[in-house]
């Protein structure tokens, strides 16, 4: 049994535009297990219902339908203990301008019910932990968007918790500081902890998680390990760049080759095909879009990514959507 | 108990975070004080027919109907930092721990009291230089009703943050509840100058009674029967909104 079991969990927003109430399922019905002391990563484009699940399970926002345990409390009668057992970390962070991390470790240590001394301790260690004991006493306004990043994380786990829940955590963060950023969630795993993430990033969902469920439209498409999910697409894709004039007629032509399994048309004038061999299609592709009096611009040969697992399951792209 | 261990976290953490940037406390003192050297000398004609012969007579009707109107609007306004700590994560990353919802409220009221207590001392200094007097067990009654009507006006108003989250919206409202509560309070000018129809709905006004009580107080009358009237229906009042509030940071606030 997992650490977090959910069934079936839905939220309707209901928003009212003139004199019309429209109703949005944002989550419409999410079953998920996650294992101990794993990294499970949530990936769906904006608006896929990532954050809203988050919210629900973190206790935030009542579920309207569904059920979930964590940590083997149950979520809607047993709210006071799931929250000891979780930690959560919003996506633009919690720290206060004019406090210093200091003082906010030990808020928030304090308001988890933890003693004057033992919040201190707590604090100095937690500090040490995340590098930031030599701004310590400066005040978070001061700090670099990376060095605050640290303190939402060091107050999400001042109380130590079994699953820590993190809302895109590197979204607006340059490259290198979304590499640290990886290092620290992979540190909290090595800790002992249970990650929950959501993300609209396929490379933190790739690289980063044990196991991935793929979220569009308040729905889960896909659950599973990235390698899994990706092995189910065998093969590679290749994509040609024809040109927009000669999409149409290159599909015709390609439609028919035994050595594919899919053509399907991209914007920007280009195709994208699943082959079972990118090393002996792409000659092949070549010859036949030669002999139909087609130039072909540009070829590229990649295995497939949990892009192309999302849109084998949505039909749209990940990137575009 | 832990609202009272919470409560205190809470009130120590805004206490130690306004003495940062205290400004805000200076600011919000600023247009009584203008009012007490600009407006107030002309009032004396004006409530000449109330008994004010003197400068310091017309001060004392004037000043407590003055302190009333900024714990008033002081507390009114005290949502808008809410506002700013609600899209800023804070009162979230509150609600994932167990702190009490209760305490969340009444740790901050309790910091807007102490901010009221502070503006009020330098107005009634300033006031003093200009005549005013009042004994201290008088002073001290009267800082019991302006707290409370800092704690009920301050929730009201975190309340209402917590429920229409948009600071245009909320400056509407609030200027809209605002400006005819104190007119209405008789805090300008006693309301006993009002024509009838207007008198007659100061009697259901808490406030009303607040300011009348408080000039009862700096006129040298403690025993008027207007103070204990104030206090229990502001007692009340705070009773129920902090209740309502209170139950506001309970709830999902986004």
């Amino acid at each position: 049994m997992g650490i977090i079991e959910v069934k079936g969990l839905s939220k309707t927003y209901e928003t009212r535009a003139k004199r019309k109430t429209t109703k949005v399922d944002a989550v419409a019905g999410v079953d998920l297990e996650v294992a101990e002391g794993e990294i499970f990563g949530f990936l769906g484009p904006n608006g896929a219902g990532k954050t809203s699940t988050l919210r629900m399970l973190a206790t935030l926002i009542p579920p309207d339908a569904g059920e979930a345990t964590i940590a083997g409390a149950n979520l809607r009668t047993q709210q006071a203990k799931v929250r000891e057992a979780i930690g959560y970390i919003s996506q633009g962070g919690a720290t206060t301008d004019d406090a210093t991390a200091r003082e906010e470790l030990i808020l928030q240590a304090r308001m988890h019910g933890i003693g004057k001394a033992e919040a201190q301790r707590r604090t100095v260690a937690a500090l040490e932990a995340f590098d930031l004991t030599e701004y310590a006493d400066r005040q978070c306004k001061t700090y670099s968007g990376g060095q605050r990043r640290r303190v939402d994380i060091a107050m999400g786990i001042i109380h130590q918790p079994k699953i820590v829940f993190l809302d895109e955590p590197t979204t607006g963060l340059d490259p290198q500081s979304r590499a640290h950023m990886w290092d620290e969630v992979r540190r909290l795993r090595t800790e002992g902890m249970t990650v929950f993430l959501t993300t609209h990033y396929l490379e933190e969902a790739d690289q980063l998680c044990d196991r991935v469920a793929i979220i569009d439209g308040g729905v889960i498409v896909a659950e599973g390990t990235p390698d899994a999910l990706k092995r189910e697409i065998s093969g590679d894709i290749v994509t040609v760049g024809v040109g927009e004039d000669y999409t149409e007629k290159a599909a015709e032509v390609l439609k028919g080759q035994d050595y594919l399994s899919e053509v399907e048309i991209r914007d920007g004038g280009r195709l994208r095909l699943a082959v079972e061999a990118g090393e002996t299609a792409v000659p092949r592709v070549m010859r036949t879009l030669d002999d139909a009096g087609i130039a072909l611009a540009t070829v590229e040969v990649h295995r497939p990514t949990l892009d192309d697992v999302f849109l084998t399951k949505t039909g749209r792209s990940l990137r575009e959507s | 108990m832990k609202v009272f261990r919470d409560t205190w976290l809470i009130f120590h953490r805004n206490l130690r975070l306004m003495l940062r940037s205290p400004l805000w406390v200076v600011l919000g003192v600023s247009q009584p004080v203008v009012f007490l050297l600009l407006f107030a000398p002309l009032l004396k004609p004006a409530l000449a027919s109330m008994g004010a012969n003197s400068q310091a007579q017309a001060y004392r009707i004037y000043v407590p109907g003055m302190l009333v109107a900024l714990a008033l609007a002081g507390g009114l306004y005290a949502g808008f930092d809410l506002l700013r700590e609600l899209a800023a994560g804070i009162v979230e990353r509150a609600r994932v721990t167990p702190v009490s919802r209760l305490a969340l409220l009444l740790g901050r009221a309790l910091r807007d009291v102490v901010v009221l207590i502070v503006q009020a001392a330098i107005i009634i200094v300033l006031s003093l230089l200009f005549g005013l007097t009042v004994s201290v067990p008088a002073l001290l009654i009267g800082y019991g009703i302006l707290a409370l009507i800092t704690l009920t006006s301050a929730s009201f108003s975190y309340g209402v943050a917590l429920k229409i989250k948009n600071p245009a919206v909320m400056g509407q409202l609030v200027n809209n509840v605002a400006q005819p509560l104190m007119l209405l309070s008789g805090t300008l000018l006693p309301i006993a100058l009002a024509p009838l129809w207007l008198r007659d709905t100061a009697n259901g006004n808490p406030f009303n009674w607040a300011v009348t009580g408080m000039r009862a107080l700096f006129t040298g009358h403690p025993g008027d029967p207007s103070i204990w009237k104030a206090f229990a229906m502001l007692g009340a009042l705070a009773v129920v909104t902090i209740a309502w509030s209170g139950r506001k940071f309970a709830k999902s606030v986004r």
